[in-house]
């Protein structure tokens, strides 16, 4: 047996994953009724990635996502109402309606943004890095990449970088299996464990569907990080359950395959292991359930009587005004 | 208050080391700024005065240069990252335009990027078409960056100065053949403003619009035309975003003719956002169609003979100019 987590963090981070996947079925919902626009990235499957490695950071650490940012924002201590808000674009969002799905942020919290360019949160999160080496804290970043983030230059030169310069960021891989329709046997030669060896990065690899394994293997890596040592990549190998986006028709991968995944949920995992360990029983965790989405439920209420911005807003925050 | 004489790049290395002993959360890091000194010399000095953990050589890693600024600019740092060759901001051009000059608008505007950009453009030299475009409306279209282009020795260090306080992105694109220019700029503090033109002449018959390099031929043009008896106006506009379109407006309405000069290709260049912005502010007040000076629509060639020949010369403003007069 590996190392257990106490009662309390258990119980705290299961309820961390339901409201991140109550959070995703809800727009789900909102998708299917035509209140959401553009096109929304679920993060449903991956939640003891966010659980295990961001919500174990502190409040001064910096985290930098991606497009399927809305497990990091809520494991960073993102609240579901303005989550919901923003991305029902109205005016109390967490970006008052400009971002949206693909680009919540609080700089509050410590994130520097989901992303909606495939590996372009890892130089920021190298110059955040940076920035806490130079003003001397020891502030970390956790940037959060995926298989098709993985073969872009920017991630190559953002690892060879923070390796160079020895800062504080830990690169976490969240290995999905597919770059939208490709899977990552089909688009990512050799492996991470080997290209962060060819920047003398530390590499660790866990099951990323086994809450208390990244949960601990991120400990480990956050405190090397943060010892000053340098970069460190770990390696979650999760499932995206949902399509790329919500919608998607997913004619590239099989029914069977996708159920294959479900039987492995996270969060049944979880629900499994605290029956186990005399936690919590069935009864418990129901109640844990009703509480949480009822909690999404009053969250989708308060977005949805939230105001729609203001239209001169659109000319609001292009700049910080200046002295000419 | 008298000055010294100063080069441009003397200029530039002058205003960073002010800005760094002033503030120390300014930086500079890109390749070769360190003990090399820059690729133009325009960071010497820097290293033995700030040593490297504030003078940083980076990779050649465009993209990850300036990401890494957006990033430090985010988290409480004001750096200045150059991109030697304007050119090779193609390979950071996401860092550029999808994260350094979007984030206050998606993010709310609750963050500030007080980043500085430093690039060097422009033909005449023999560099060939890698090494010598001029490719600022790539950056003008992009709300969220400002974006100025200095044309002398003084206005490089004001404005680089004010580049380096504002809190906003801010593309500075020098040109490499003005590193060697020379004037008097004052040991004494001062700052240019962002979005402020300078009128470099005044005169009652004819505006000349000329950016950067361009100012030098408008120049050599204008005493020729000056001995012709034609009474030219020069501007100017030291910031390319935002325009001043007011002094520009202000010039046309005395002179009511206007030529433009911009190294820019001639479709897409930045002459053309001049000229049209004159037509949606100044239309009444023109006796002649805006004159536009720019440069082939071609790939720099290499052979000075042909690269001459694409670029802008005091030939083509003086053609251009003529031409507005006779109409």
């Amino acid at each position: 047996m590996g190392k257990q987590l106490d009662a309390e963090t258990l119980v705290d981070r299961y309820k961390l994953m339901l409201r991140i996947r109550f959070h995703e079925e809800a727009i789900k919902i909102l998708f299917t009724q035509g209140k959401i626009g553009g096109t929304t990235h679920l993060y449903i499957g991956q939640e003891a990635i966010a659980a295990g490695v961001v919500a174990q950071l502190r409040k001064d650490d910096f985290i930098s996502s991606t497009h399927r940012g809305h497990g990091h924002m809520l494991a960073k201590g993102g609240e579901l109402k303005p989550m919901l808000a923003e991305i029902l674009g109205r005016a109390d969002g967490y970006c008052k309606g400009k971002g949206g799905s693909m680009h919540i942020a609080s700089i509050t919290l410590g994130n520097l943004g989901a992303n909606g360019i495939v590996s372009g949160g890892l130089p920021i999160a190298v110059g955040s890095g940076l920035s806490a080496k130079m003003r001397g804290t020891d502030q970390i970043t956790v940037v959060s990449f995926g298989d098709g983030a993985a073969n872009e230059g920017n991630t190559h030169e953002s690892m060879n970088l923070a390796s160079l310069w020895k800062l504080p960021v830990l690169f976490l891989f969240e290995n999905n299996r597919y770059a939208v329709s490709t899977e990552t046997s089909r688009s990512m030669a050799g492996s991470m464990e080997k290209r962060a060896a060819g920047y003398d990065i530390p590499f660790s690899l866990v099951d990323g569907n086994d809450l208390e394994a990244v949960h601990f293997a991120a400990e480990d890596a956050i405190a090397y990080v943060r010892s000053g040592k340098g970069p460190f990549v770990m390696q979650g190998d999760t499932y995206r359950i949902e399509g790329h986006y919500y919608g998607d028709a997913m004619v590239y991968r099989t029914t069977e395959e996708v159920d294959t995944w479900r039987m492995n949920d996270p969060i049944q995992r979880v629900e499994k292991l605290v029956v186990e360990r005399g936690v919590l029983n069935e009864t418990d965790y129901q109640a844990i359930r009703n509480e949480i989405q009822q909690q999404v439920d009053e969250a989708v209420a308060f977005a949805e009587a939230c105001p729609q911005p203001a239209i001169e807003s659109i000319f609001e925050d292009v700049y910080t005004e200046w002295q000419a | 208050m008298s000055g010294r004489i100063l080069t441009y790049r003397q200029a530039v290395a002058e205003a960073i080391a002010e800005e760094m002993s002033r503030d120390e959360r300014v930086f500079i890091m890109g390749e070769d700024v360190g003990k090399h000194g820059g690729a133009f010399a325009a960071t010497k000095g820097l290293f033995d005065k700030f040593g490297p953990g504030r003078v940083k050589d980076t990779p050649i890693s465009e993209s990850v240069i300036i990401g890494a600024g957006v990033g430090a600019a985010l988290t409480g740092m004001r750096p200045i990252v150059e991109i030697m060759y304007m050119d090779f901001i193609c390979m950071a051009m996401d860092s550029i335009a999808n994260q350094a000059a979007k984030v206050k608008y998606m993010f709310g505007g609750h963050v500030h990027v007080p980043l500085t950009i430093r690039t060097a453009f422009g033909a005449g030299r023999g560099n060939a078409a890698q090494h010598s475009q001029s490719l600022e409306t790539w950056l003008t279209l992009i709300p969220g960056l400002l974006v100025v282009m200095p044309s002398t020795p003084y206005d490089a260090k004001g404005l680089l100065k004010s580049a380096i306080r504002n809190d906003n992105p801010v593309v500075v694109i020098e040109n490499k053949l003005l590193y060697g220019e020379s004037e008097d700029v004052p040991e004494a503090e001062y700052l240019v403003p962002i979005g402020k033109a300078a009128i470099r002449r005044e005169g009652k018959d004819v505006t000349i619009i000329a950016t950067s390099r361009m100012c030098k031929f408008a120049e050599s043009a204008t005493k020729k035309l000056v001995e012709e008896g034609i009474d030219v106006e020069l501007i100017d506009p030291r910031t390319l975003k935002p325009l001043d379109m007011d002094t520009i407006s202000a010039s046309i309405a005395k002179t009511h003719r206007v030529v433009v000069v911009n190294e820019g290709h001639s479709t897409g260049g930045f002459s053309n956002e001049i000229s049209s912005k004159i037509m949606d502010r100044c239309f009444y007040d023109l006796d002649a169609p805006v004159m536009r000076v720019a440069s082939e629509d071609v790939p720099i060639p290499y052979n000075s003979i042909l690269e001459n020949e694409v670029i802008p010369a005091e030939k083509d403003i003086l053609a251009g100019v003529h031409k507005t007069i006779e109409v």
